[in-house]
């Protein structure tokens, strides 16, 4: 009884920080999107209305919303399994026991991860230029017309994907490299015995023992492009024709921009479940894989 | 486990205690001498100068004295907000003039009227009078203007002689005329205006020339189907469609001075800061070849936006008349002059721009010219996010989404959804 009493003391201080910094701040969102808290309640309370789920409904039928829905899902459809591929791609070829200078090319890779973001969106931005831009000029070494990256609602959303899997892929390589590493040698030696080819050695061995590991990645690689906002905030603003508008930058805009509160966490509010179901979905379809 | 917690526990809060109450007792004492210490907001380049200001005025002033604390401007808006919520604004601020009736609205600025009946130096007919009444919301007077800014014409002479014109255009025809001539001279990659797409201003500018309102009934819905924004629209639209203009966003034109020096565009629709960046930042070879003009209207000058910023006081402040002090000494012209040498602000009264350096300036001269012609943007809380849907919408005209009276019609859709609690506000009889 005592050493329960005990206990409870002990992880008191957590547990109140966790509710005063986390759920309080939760349930508070919660009763705000429920108003139409803006700047006029914030000069005075009795301007405030409670408008039920109107926040919620309204939000369904803003086609803004949809279109950054569409947009977040074009990013995290296209960008997660790009961002997987390179990783895991980067990943190998920095295990193999043929690559040289490996804490040189472990670093370089690694390098996009802590660069600041403002300062290389704005290189990359440079990069993307129609008529000066590296890549477009690389492409016509190839023959192909220029694209024009930023400024065609077509290309905005590839140009923002390809800036975003350049700066994320190398953390998720690192943690590859871990995993690749935690792979007993015996079993590729075994493979090689029974005559594997290189393709099915890595079909058979590698893959199944990475199994944990890429779903690891996956959960958090989709709940962190889930909430794209930093990438479009500083090369696009959300343009051309809001083809770069995500769901987080929507709510950033509504809530910070705007000062429309009530409205904003009606967006926080979806898009939390939004990753909520996507995980469970993960899961779920990791427990069937896994019989 | 022998528990002799509480009393170790209590101790530690009475200490906590004692100290917090210390701290509490330092952040009220105003000052150690007894004096006034105004508490005042400024931002980006404003605020980092206006400190070399102050030391004149606290000599003239014993008994108070200024605490500068600068703001960037891109979060001013939010630290403002979350200040005003939390009660701890300053005693005056410099306040973007766009702003003043969402602060108005919030009850967070005092009137001024009083003071400027009473005041020697701030003359209200010596100001530009569409600057001047930025800072009138609902007859009161909530800001007095620090400094001005308006967007209008830059341009490239050499390329308009090439396409055989002396002067600048003094009307839309006469503009179109030209920009067909320099886009013909010009080819397929270079154009006569560059109009980013991510700016509200220039649009805005064109709209404010009409003799329409933007907003009707008091600010309580759109007027974007009016005769006037379609005729404004249908020229910025054109301007695009007749290949006078590239679809790009600012974004996209990475850099402005280069493209204006390469000769990329011939006009450009800007303001004042931009007189010292092309000083700056354009090669000397085509250091004589730009100028500046007023903006051209439907059938000559035309109006323009009255920006700028304004000197506001809070309704918190215990020391107005201190602070009403402060503004009465940075409205001095001689203060003025000094303070556009510092930074190359324009200022907002007649008589700062008598005597050199400004008289002489051949790039503010357009400036001057156009201030007599500025409008004050709707004096609504909401004006901001209607100018944003301004821009998104003009964006789709521009890209064959939206025909121009289809886009007029949005507009005004999306901007009486904007203004419903504004019209359920003045339902209720709150004074805006």
């Amino acid at each position: 009884m005592r050493v329960d009493r005990a206990a409870w003391w002990f992880v008191a201080p957590a547990l109140l920080v966790i509710a005063v910094f986390f759920f309080l701040p939760v349930v508070a969102a919660f009763l705000i999107s429920l108003t139409d808290f803006d700047i006029y309640a914030l000069a005075d309370l009795a301007n405030l209305r409670f408008v039920g789920l109107g926040n919620y409904l309204k939000l369904l039928q803003t086609p803004l919303f949809w279109q950054a829905l569409g947009n977040t899902l074009y990013f995290v459809g296209a960008g997660v399994p790009l961002s997987i591929a390179a990783s895991l791609g980067a990943a190998l070829l920095l295990h193999s026991r043929l690559t040289r200078f490996k804490p040189f090319f472990r670093t370089a890779l690694f390098a996009p991860v802590v660069t600041t973001l403002v300062a290389v969106a704005v290189i990359w931005r440079y990069l993307f230029n129609t008529r000066y831009g590296l890549l477009n000029y690389a492409l016509g070494g190839l023959g192909i017309d220029p694209i024009d990256w930023l400024g065609d609602p077509h290309w905005a959303m590839p140009a923002i994907i390809l800036f975003a899997v350049w700066k994320n892929f190398g953390y998720n390589m690192i943690i590859f490299l871990a995993g690749l590493q935690s792979i007993p040698d015996e079993l590729y030696e075994a493979a090689r015995i029974d005559g594997a080819s290189i393709w099915r050695q890595f079909a058979s061995v590698t893959l199944p023992m990475l199994s944990p590991v890429v779903m690891l990645v996956g959960i958090l690689t989709i709940a962190g492009y889930f909430q794209l906002f930093a990438e479009p905030y500083v090369m696009t603003q959300g343009g051309p024709l809001q083809s770069t508008v995500s769901v987080l930058y929507f709510m950033y805009e509504e809530g910070f921009k705007w000062w429309n509160l009530g409205s904003a966490s009606a967006v926080a509010f979806v898009l939390f479940l939004l990753i909520f179901a996507v995980t469970a979905l993960q899961l779920r379809g990791k427990r069937w894989i896994g019989g | 486990m022998k528990s002799q917690g509480p009393p170790a526990r209590w101790r530690g809060m009475v200490l906590l205690l004692a100290f917090a109450a210390a701290s509490l007792l330092a952040s009220c004492r105003s000052s150690p001498t007894g004096d006034t210490v105004l508490k005042f907001w400024a931002m980006g380049r404003e605020g980092e100068v206006v400190v070399q200001l102050l030391p004149e005025f606290e000599r003239t002033h014993p008994g108070i004295r200024v605490e500068v604390q600068q703001l960037p401007w891109t979060a001013a808006h939010e630290k403002l907000l979350t200040a005003f919520a939390g009660d701890a604004t300053p005693d005056l601020c410099q306040l973007g003039n766009t702003w003043v009736p969402e602060f108005v609205a919030l009850g967070a600025i005092a009137p001024l009227d009083r003071y400027v009946a009473a005041s020697p130096v701030v003359d209200a007919a010596d100001y530009f009078s569409g600057i001047w009444q930025t800072n009138l919301v609902g007859g009161a007077l909530y800001g007095v203007p620090w400094y001005v800014d308006t967007r209008l014409l830059f341009y490239r002479r050499d390329l308009l002689a090439q396409a055989g014109y002396a002067s600048p255009p003094a009307s839309w025809p006469e503009w179109t005329r030209m920009m067909a001539a320099i886009k013909q001279r010009a080819g397929p990659d270079r154009y006569a205006i560059l109009l980013p797409l991510n700016e509200a201003e220039p649009l805005l500018a064109l709209a404010l020339q009409q003799d329409e309102p933007l907003l009707r009934g008091d600010g309580r819905w759109g007027n974007f189907d009016s005769a006037g924004f379609h005729r404004a629209l249908q020229f910025y639209v054109d301007a695009f469609r007749a290949g006078f203009a590239p679809a790009k966003t600012g974004v996209d034109v990475s850099n402005v001075w280069n493209e204006f020096g390469r000769g990329y565009f011939a006009f450009y629709i800007s303001g004042p800061w931009n007189i010292a960046e092309f000083k700056r930042r354009l090669p000397a070879s085509v250091q004589a070849e730009w100028a500046t003009a007023p903006l051209p209207g439907p059938s000559g000058p035309g109006a323009s936006i009255a920006g700028g910023s304004s000197l506001v006081v809070f309704r918190a402040s215990k020391s107005k008349a201190a602070a009403w002090q402060l503004i009465e000494y940075l409205e001095r012209p001689d203060v003025q002059r000094r303070f556009h040498e510092l930074t190359g602000d324009l200022p907002p009264r007649r008589e700062a721009w008598r005597g050199a350096p400004l008289a002489d300036d051949v790039y503010a001269r357009a400036f001057r010219d156009q201030l007599e012609r500025v409008k004050p943007t709707p004096k609504v809380a909401e004006w901001e996010r209607i100018a944003d849907q301004m821009r998104l919408v003009a964006e789709r005209a521009v890209s064959g989404g939206l025909s121009v009276d289809q886009a007029a019609k949005e507009l005004d859709a999306r901007a009486n959804d904007i203004l419903e609690k504004r019209r359920w506000m003045l339902a209720r009889g709150e004074p805006h």
